[in-house]
């Protein structure tokens, strides 16, 4: 049976980078939905960046920045020993971008359509700004929360081209399982290549599917 | 403390065992990955050293090298890479050779089309689309295009060919009968896993420059004894038999 | 409460906006139920806004019962605030039940013993058999009042009501005047009550103050201000009415009719469900729907016929009305009559006349 290292790989890069998102996306969207800056459009429309720019130029330009010889590659390199790039940590800060939009724009659309009304009744209710967040803006938007977060899941799964670029294919550490299932195609191995395929896809299919039963049930049971 | 001592020895006998005993992560290009994994396999039965392999294209790979990729070993599908690797900081002078010299096979999914010689076979090709790697891009491919100028074809090709991004990706559109011909690497043509699926006939290596595949120790492991060792293990009897089967020729 | 006079209330501020402006610089006495009357996009929401420091525009000063809220460069946020606000559209949360939207407030209301306790509002404002529904399930009426007992569970020192009934009908209205009314006294909480309903004014505030356009142009007694024909050119349904506090004494029920006494005289008005002998009521009466009459008159359908004193005349030559003010046993009916009328019956203050008030006039929402 053909090794499935690379499907925990990926759930365990889409499993982070989820993570990661939610505790960097949230306040960035919750500052998008409120504001009204005048910088409001361009940050709206550098978040959405890594929606256009394709995958492998996004990966080699991660590649030259992120580097072990660059400032930030090299901070990296100080701190924990070990390079950035073509590790497990690159690819999260790399998956981290690329999944962005995936996270920000579900949640701002969400709390835009919360609006300021319950944020203000929960103020002449005694609730702090943070109280509030907590007990009323989260609860009220958490439709918006489980469809970010099943995108940014589902997104991190099938990224490729950024993985080719700035991975290195290293088996266990950034060898994710779309990258081995090209890797098998590229090697004439077919077999395998149908085999890691059929396992993403019915692994997939679960998950999602049971995301959107359990948003279903959440629906219908009332407050 | 004699059983102290003895146990002590004992530790340091196991230890020594293993003191030469390295890792090593050595960069493959993706056309040689089947036979880098079948001589993997015999180099770590006769070394206690362990090889990880890492496949991509050349031109990838040789990005990733230059910009700190921690790869000890290069194995390319070409001479250039290397070469140029050879002589910047990345990689160790005077290591460079060639480990294997590429072959080309002209392929259909359909047995019929297959002639005693390339020759014949392409004078009596049917019409539709011709696949070949990317000049640009492969090694083999540019070799495939060499080949079919000498054979006076390439013009009469011209409006059918397609291009593949990789020679991985040309035998997948020969072997799935999305294209009626194409010239693939020898090796592939050979691969038992297909035998059934794709009938061939070889290429002369007169018709085209050779493709020479070499291989080059890099900086990060100038110091790794598996790489290195590796490295000559690649010009053994043993694995130059195994090349010649698989549809390459060595030096 | 009432013995009191009150607590202070001190706004200053100034805020532009594109169409209009607030321009508020007014010291308020807050007792009981104080109502905020205007025309629709008079301001009265945003100066509510302002006192609950929901508008961070405001700049200026707001300070309550000797506490700053705001002045100068201190701004004190809004939950930060003892101010309670309903909002027009209630605002309960969804994602809690009826209880749980109450220990939400009770929960953030500060430590010690409450005043208002859960037992005690859920009591005040009937909601017993609410309280495990979910707020999708509730109708209007029901919401605002979960919504006025969410906020007083949060202990205010100042309730601010915001247009709270406008979207019920007058059934549900009046059954839930008494609440409202009774709320400062039990409680011991002023209010602002907000509305451009003139019944709403009548039936539960004590005194009434006038914004329009952004500036406070009257601040009276209810009756007062109900009564100023002064503020017709403004404010395009109101004119001049009168206020007659009434007692129930007979059900006529053959005749689908109850008899009130006002001070020694009898009324009969059109008899509504639940209106028991010896409640209070409150009687709007439209300046329009009063006849005079010099003589005790016979032979008309009029049943109701009050006697009283002409105390004032108010000719208006520009128009064909006038407004007559009769004092009936201390309670002042204004009438508005044509200025013809007025010469023709030589009408003086200090004249002795009978007020007509059809029973039917008392049949219309709010009356």
């Amino acid at each position: 049976m053909p090794d499935l290292a690379p499907l925990w790989l990926s759930l365990a890069l889409a499993g982070v980078t989820t993570v990661v998102l939610l505790i960097l996306g949230t306040p960035l969207a919750w500052w998008l939905a409120h504001t009204s800056s005048r910088i409001r459009p361009v940050i709206e429309a550098v978040t959405a960046l890594p929606l256009v720019l394709p995958p492998t130029v996004l990966g080699f330009y991660f590649l030259i920045i992120l580097g072990p010889g660059t400032t930030i590659g090299n901070f990296w390199v100080q701190v924990t020993g070990d390079a950035l790039t073509f590790s497990f940590s690159g690819l999260v800060v790399a998956s981290v971008v690329y999944s962005l939009p995936f996270m920000v724009q579900p949640l701002q659309s969400a709390f835009e359509s919360m609006g300021r009304a319950p944020l203000e009744a929960a103020a002449t209710l005694r609730a702090s700004p943070l109280d509030a967040f907590f007990s009323v803006a989260v609860p009220l938007s958490r439709h918006g929360f489980v469809t970010a977060a099943v995108l940014t899941f589902a997104h991190t799964i099938g990224e490729f081209g950024v993985v080719l670029m700035v991975g290195g294919n290293i088996p266990g550490k950034t060898r994710v399982i779309s990258i081995a299932i090209y890797e098998h195609v590229e090697t004439l191995n077919y077999a395998a290549a149908h085999w890691l395929s059929a396992v993403l896809l019915v692994f997939a299919f679960t998950v999602l599917f049971l995301v959107y039963a359990l948003k279903r049930r959440l629906a219908i049971r009332v407050g | 403390m004699t059983k102290l001592t003895s146990r002590l020895c004992c530790l340091l006998c196991v230890l020594s065992q293993n003191v030469n005993a390295e890792e090593a992560l050595i960069a493959v290009a993706t056309n040689f990955f089947n036979s880098a994994k079948q001589i993997e396999s015999s180099f770590e039965r006769s070394t206690q050293h362990q090889v990880t392999l890492v496949s991509g294209s050349t031109g990838k790979l040789y990005a990733q090298i230059r910009h700190g990729a921690p790869f000890d070993a290069f194995l390319a599908a070409d001479q250039e890479r290397p070469r140029l690797l050879e002589g910047s900081p990345f990689g160790v002078g005077n290591s460079r050779f060639t480990f294997a010299i590429g072959q080309l096979a002209l392929a259909s999914a359909r047995p019929e089309h297959i002639k005693a010689d390339a020759q014949e076979s392409l004078r009596q090709r049917p019409n539709g689309p011709f696949a070949v790697a990317n000049p640009a891009l492969a090694p083999y491919g540019a070799a495939s295009r060499e080949a079919l100028q000498s054979l006076q074809q390439w013009s009469a090709l011209e409006g059918d060919i397609v291009l593949g991004e990789s020679v991985g990706q040309t035998f997948a559109m020969v072997a799935t009968g999305n294209v009626q011909f194409g010239i693939v690497a020898l090796s592939q043509a050979m691969n038992p896993v297909h035998s059934n699926a794709v009938s061939y006939v070889r290429i002369s290596t007169l018709l085209h420059e050779s493709i020479r595949q070499d291989a080059v120790l890099l900086s990060h492991g100038k110091d790794n004894l598996a790489a290195r060792e590796f490295l000559k293990f690649l010009r053994a009897e043993v694995t130059q038999a195994l090349l010649l089967d698989s549809g390459y020729g060595v030096e | 409460m009432s013995a009191s006079n009150g607590k202070k209330l001190t706004i200053q501020s100034r805020i532009d906006y594109a169409d209009f402006s607030l321009d508020i610089d007014n010291e308020l006495q807050l007792k009981g139920v104080t109502g905020l009357f205007g025309p629709s996009g008079g301001g009265k929401s945003t100066l509510l806004r302002v006192i609950a420091g929901l508008n961070q525009n405001a700049g200026g000063q707001v300070s309550f019962a000797e506490t700053d809220w705001q002045k100068e460069s201190l701004f004190v946020p809004a939950h930060k605030r003892q101010v309670g606000y309903v909002f027009q559209d209630a605002r309960l949360f969804e994602h809690l039940s009826v209880a749980g939207n109450l220990r939400f407030a009770l929960d953030r209301s500060g430590p010690g013993e409450k005043n208002n306790s859960f037992d005690d509002v859920v009591d005040a404002l009937d909601l017993h058999s609410l309280l495990n529904r979910g707020v999708a399930e509730l109708s209007g009426g029901e919401r605002q009042r979960v919504a006025i007992a969410r906020t007083i569970l949060s202990q205010p020192e100042l309730l601010l009501l915001d247009e709270p009934l406008a979207a019920l009908d007058a059934d549900r209205k009046r059954e839930i005047y008494p609440t409202i009314a009774a709320l400062p006294d039990r409680f011991g909480v002023p209010i602002i009550f907000v509305s451009h309903a003139v019944d709403e004014m009548a039936q539960l505030t004590e005194s009434v103050v006038v914004l329009e356009a952004g500036r406070i142009v009257a601040e009276a007694s209810t009756e007062k201000i109900l009564s100023r024909d002064s503020l017709h050119g403004s404010t395009q349904a109101f004119e001049a009415m009168s206020v007659l506090d009434v007692t129930v004494v007979e059900q006529l029920e053959s005749l689908h009719l109850v008899r009130v006494d006002h001070r020694g005289q009898s009324l009969t008005i059109p008899s509504h469900a639940g209106v028991q002998n010896g409640a209070a009521l409150r009687l709007l009466v439209r300046a329009g729907d009063v006849v005079l009459a010099t003589e005790k008159p016979q032979g008309l359908s009029v049943r109701n016929i009050l006697s009283g004193t002409i105390i004032d005349i108010d000719l208006n030559p520009d128009s064909a009305f006038a407004v007559v003010s009769v004092d009936v046993d201390g309670t002042v009916i204004n009438a508005q009559i044509t200025n013809q009328a007025v010469q023709a019956l030589n009408l003086q203050s200090g004249k002795n006349v009978y007020v007509l008030l059809k029973t039917a006039s008392f049949d219309r929402p709010g009356a």
